[in-house]
C-alpha cells in the first residue's frame, strides 16, 4: 500500500516537472527582450519591448537593413518570430513557414509548405490571411487555413504531429495564431459568416491529442460553464446559459467564433479571449441575447472551465465581433493596485475590467463618433447592469427586416478590428490602431446551407461624416479614466498591429504601406518609410549581435483590401458620387515582403 | 403574354439614358429591354435585364440584386462589384461571360491556381436571386446604375414575391 502510493505520487511529480519545463522554456524566451518569441509580445498581449537602442532621439535615422520576399501576394497579417538566431516567417494561404538564419544573412534553413485543398479559399471570409506561428518546447505551431494544427520541429521543419481542428466543408476555417501555454496549445476557429458554432480547443503540446473543447453556445457540458461558479458580472450564470437566450435550435449554427488573440495570467491559471458575432447578421432570425456570442471569456487553462463571462453586445445587430485582444496590465485604479484587462471592442467601446473577478470598471467610447449606444449601464443594482443602451434610430433590430438603417457608427469592421494595440507600462497608455468608418445596414431573411455564406444583411461603408475625411485614427488611450490622450488622423483604417518600446516610441503601419514611428508621449511623428505594399501586419522588434532591429510584413489584403481596394462612396453625397474618397488601389498594390530596419552602423 | 407588354417595355427602355457607355463598345441588344412581365425585364432574346427610368428608379430585381450581392458576394469581390485585392471585378464578368456563362460559374464555381470561385448551386440565398444578381451586375458593368444603394425602386410584384417564397421554402 505504502509503495503503491509512493509510485503514484512520484508519477504526478514527473508529469508536473515536464509540464513546468515546456512552460518555463517559453517564458524564458519571452522574457528575453532580444527575441520576439510570441505573436503578442508576451502572455499579457502588451506588445511592449524593453529594447531602447532605437529611441525617440535617433529613430529618425532608421534605415532598411534587409528584406525578404515571402513569395505570396495576399494579405499578410501577424509578424515573424525570433528565437535565438532563427527567424520564423509565415505566409497567408498556402501557409508557408520559413526558418531564416539571422547569423548568416537570412539564409533559408528550412521551408515548410503544407498541401491544402484550395476549396478552403472561398470559405474564408475576407481574404486568406494568417496571423502567424507560435513557438514552444522546440516546436513551431502552425494553424493552417483548413484548420489543421501542425507542430514542426523548430530545428528541421519536420512534422512532429498534426491535428484536424475543424471541417472546412461546413465553413470552419482558421486565420488566427495559437496560444502555447503550459503543456497545451489552445486554438480557435473562424466561420461566423457560415453559421459555424464557435469553439476553443486545447491540444496536448507533445502529442496533438485533444484535451478539452469549449463551445461558445450550447448545453453547459459543451460550453464548459458551471451554473453555480461561472459568473457574469459577479452573478452565477445558472443552468443552460448557452441555450436559454436562443430560440429553438438556432444556437447550433449560432456563430460566436474565436479567431482573435489570446492572453493569459499563469498565476490565476486563466486565459482570456473574446467570441464573435452571432449568426446570422439578421437579428430578426435569432431573438434573444444570443449568449455567449460577443463575450469576454476567462477560462481555466487546464480544464477549459469558464470562470467568468461578460457579454458586451447582447443580441448583436451590427456584426460587432468581440474577438479583439484582451491586454493584461497591473495598474492603480481608485487608489488600489489591481490586475486589469483592457479590451478595445469592435462596438467602439473600450472596456477596463478586473481580470480576476470579471468586474466591469470602465466602459467608454474610444472614437467620439460612436453613436449606436449612449453608453453602458455601470450601476450594479440596475436591471440592465453592464448592458449598452441602444439608440433606437441606429437599431437594425428595432427598425426591422428589409429596412435600411443609415448612419451607424462604427461600421461592421468596428472602431477596431483584429489589429492589436500595444501597452507601455512606462507611460501607462495604450496605443490603438483604429477605423473611422460608418455604415448603412439592412438585414433580411436568409436560409442556412452548410458550408455556404450565411450572412443576411447588406451594408455599405463610408468614412465617418463630419470628421477629418479619413478612415482611420491612431490613438493613445488612458484605460483608467477612459480618455483619448492624443489622436493621429489617417487617410485609411489603421490595420497594423502596434509596437511600443522602452525607447519612448510607438511603431505602426498604414494601408498605404508606411512604417511610422511616433513619440509615445505626444504622438509626434518621428519617422516614416514607404514599404512595397500596404501594411496589415504587426510591428515586431529583436536584437541580433548587439544591434536592435524592427521588422514588419507588407502585403495589402484582409477585410481592408476588400472594402477599400476600390475606395468607398458616401451614399449621403447623392447619386453618382463615385470616387469621392481615395481608393487604396491609387496608393499600393499586392505584395508579400518583410522589411527589417536598423540604425546605421 | 410577354408581347402584350412590349409597348410599355419599349417606353421604359427609352428612358434609360445609357450613361458612361461611350468607353465600351457594347451591343445594345445585351441590355435593351424588349419585353417585361410581372416586374421582370427581358432583352430581345429573352435574357433577363435591368430597367432604369429617367428619374433613376430601378426595377425590383436590380435593387434586390444589390442587396443579395452585398450579402453573398462582396466579402470577396468588394463593394459594388468593383473587385478587391484578390477577387476580380464581377461587374465586368456579367458583361463578358454573358448570362449562360455567368450562371455556369456561379452554380459550378471554378478554380485557377489559388484563385477559387466557390460553387453556389446548393445555396438558396444565391440561387433564388441569381437573375437579380445578374441584372444588378450587368447594370453596374455598363455604369447604368452608380455605385451605392439605388435610391428609388419599383415595388416587388406579387409574382416575384410568390416565386421567392417558393424558392426559399
Amino acid at each position: 500500500m505504502m509503495k503503491k502510493l509512493k509510485l503514484f505520487t512520484s508519477g504526478i511529480a514527473l508529469c508536473a516537472a515536464s509540464m513546468a519545463f515546456a512552460n518555463d522554456d517559453l517564458i524564458a524566451q519571452m522574457d528575453n527582450p532580444s527575441q520576439w518569441a510570441i505573436q503578442t509580445g508576451d502572455y499579457k498581449n502588451q506588445r511592449y519591448s524593453q529594447l531602447d537602442q532605437i529611441n525617440a532621439e535617433n529613430v529618425g535615422d532608421l534605415q532598411v537593413a534587409w528584406t525578404f520576399s515571402t513569395g505570396v501576394l495576399r494579405g499578410h497579417e501577424g509578424s515573424p518570430l525570433v528565437i535565438g538566431d532563427v527567424m520564423y516567417v509565415h505566409t497567408p494561404f498556402p501557409n508557408i513557414v520559413y526558418a531564416l538564419d539571422l547569423a548568416n544573412e537570412g539564409k533559408i534553413i528550412w521551408k515548410y509548405e503544407p498541401k491544402q485543398d484550395p476549396d478552403v479559399i472561398p470559405v474564408m471570409c475576407c481574404d486568406t490571411v494568417n496571423r502567424g506561428v507560435a513557438y514552444a518546447d522546440g516546436k513551431i505551431f502552425l494553424h493552417q487555413a483548413d484548420t489543421k494544427v501542425v507542430a514542426l520541429n523548430a530545428e528541421t521543419g519536420a512534422v512532429e504531429w498534426e491535428a484536424q481542428n475543424g471541417d472546412p466543408a461546413i465553413g470552419e476555417t482558421n486565420t488566427a495564431t495559437v496560444l502555447p501555454i503550459k503543456d497545451k496549445v489552445i486554438v480557435g476557429i473562424s466561420g461566423g459568416e457560415f453559421g459555424v458554432r464557435g469553439h476553443t480547443t486545447a491540444y496536448d503540446m507533445n502529442t496533438g491529442e485533444l484535451v478539452w473543447r469549449a463551445y461558445s453556445m450550447g448545453p453547459d457540458s459543451d460550453i464548459l460553464a458551471d451554473p453555480e461558479n461561472t459568473t457574469h458580472l459577479g452573478t452565477p450564470v445558472g443552468a443552460d446559459s448557452g441555450t436559454n437566450t436562443w430560440e429553438g435550435d438556432q444556437w447550433m449554427i449560432g456563430g460566436g467564433t474565436t479567431w482573435g488573440w489570446y492572453s493569459a495570467d499563469l498565476d490565476e491559471n486563466l486565459f482570456y479571449y473574446g467570441t464573435g458575432n452571432p449568426s446570422t447578421w439578421n437579428p430578426a432570425q435569432r431573438p434573444g441575447d444570443n449568449r455567449w456570442s460577443m463575450t469576454v471569456m476567462a477560462r481555466d487553462i487546464d480544464t477549459g472551465m469558464a470562470k467568468w463571462f461578460y457579454q458586451m453586445t447582447p443580441h448583436d445587430e451590427w456584426d460587432y465581433d468581440g474577438v479583439n485582444e484582451m491586454i493584461l496590465s497591473e495598474q492603480e485604479i481608485d487608489g488600489e493596485e489591481r490586475k486589469l484587462l483592457t479590451h478595445f471592442d469592435r462596438n467602439g467601446l473600450a472596456y477596463t475590467m478586473d481580470r480576476v473577478s470579471g468586474e466591469l470598471l470602465v466602459a467608454e467610447k474610444y472614437d467620439p463618433v460612436v453613436n449606436w449606444t449612449t453608453g453602458v449601464d455601470m450601476d450594479p443594482n440596475s436591471e440592465t447592469y453592464g448592458r449598452p443602451a441602444v439608440v433606437a434610430q441606429y437599431s437594425t433590430a428595432q427598425n426591422g427586416e428589409d429596412v435600411n438603417t443609415t448612419g451607424i457608427c462604427p461600421a461592421a469592421l468596428g472602431t477596431k478590428d483584429q489589429q492589436p494595440a500595444a501597452y507601455s507600462p512606462k507611460t501607462e497608455m495604450f496605443y490603438v490602431p483604429t477605423n473611422h468608418v460608418c455604415m448603412d445596414y439592412e438585414p433580411f431573411r436568409v436560409s442556412y446551407t452548410a458550408g455556404q455564406p450565411y450572412v443576411g444583411a447588406t451594408l455599405s461603408m463610408y468614412p465617418a461624416p463630419d470628421s477629418h475625411g479619413g478612415m482611420g485614427n491612431f490613438i493613445a488611450w488612458d484605460n483608467i479614466n477612459g480618455e483619448i490622450k492624443w489622436s493621429i488622423p489617417e487617410k485609411f483604417s489603421v490595420w497594423s498591429g502596434a509596437l511600443a518600446t522602452a525607447g519612448d516610441i510607438v511603431f505602426y503601419g498604414t494601408l498605404e504601406g508606411h512604417l511610422k514611428a511616433v513619440h509615445a508621449d505626444t504622438g509626434e511623428e518621428l519617422y516614416r518609410f514607404k514599404t512595397p505594399s500596404g501594411i496589415i501586419g504587426n510591428v515586431m522588434t529583436y536584437e541580433s549581435d548587439g544591434r536592435q532591429y524592427v521588422g514588419i510584413l507588407s502585403g495589402v489584403g484582409g477585410w481592408a483590401g476588400i472594402g477599400l481596394a476600390a475606395g468607398l462612396t458616401n451614399p449621403n453625397d447623392g447619386l453618382g458620387a463615385v470616387g469621392g474618397y481615395a481608393a487604396l488601389s491609387d496608393y499600393t498594390a499586392l505584395g508579400g515582403q518583410l522589411t527589417v530596419f536598423a540604425l546605421p552602423n | 403574354m410577354k408581347t402584350t407588354h412590349c409597348i410599355l417595355a419599349l417606353c421604359l427602355a427609352g428612358g434609360f439614358a445609357a450613361p458612361a457607355m461611350a468607353e465600351k463598345a457594347v451591343d445594345p441588344a445585351i441590355y435593351e429591354v424588349a419585353e417585361s412581365e410581372d416586374g421582370r425585364y427581358y432583352t430581345e432574346d429573352g435574357t433577363p435585364t435591368f430597367s432604369i427610368t429617367e428619374d433613376g428608379t430601378v426595377d425590383w430585381l436590380t435593387f434586390s440584386g444589390f442587396r443579395r450581392y452585398h450579402a453573398e458576394c462582396h466579402v470577396c469581390h468588394g463593394p459594388d462589384g468593383e473587385g478587391s485585392t484578390y477577387a476580380p471585378a464581377v461587374k465586368n464578368s456579367a458583361i463578358d461571360l454573358g448570362y449562360d456563362g455567368f450562371f455556369d460559374v456561379v452554380v459550378n464555381g471554378r478554380e485557377n491556381g489559388n484563385s477559387v470561385m466557390p460553387h453556389f448551386g446548393e445555396n438558396r440565398n444565391v440561387m433564388c436571386y441569381l437573375d437579380d444578381i445578374y441584372v444588378y451586375l450587368k447594370a453596374r458593368g455598363l455604369d447604368a446604375v452608380p455605385r451605392g444603394r439605388p435610391a428609388k425602386k419599383e415595388a416587388k410584384s406579387d409574382v416575384i414575391r410568390e416565386d421567392e417564397d417558393a424558392c426559399m421554402g
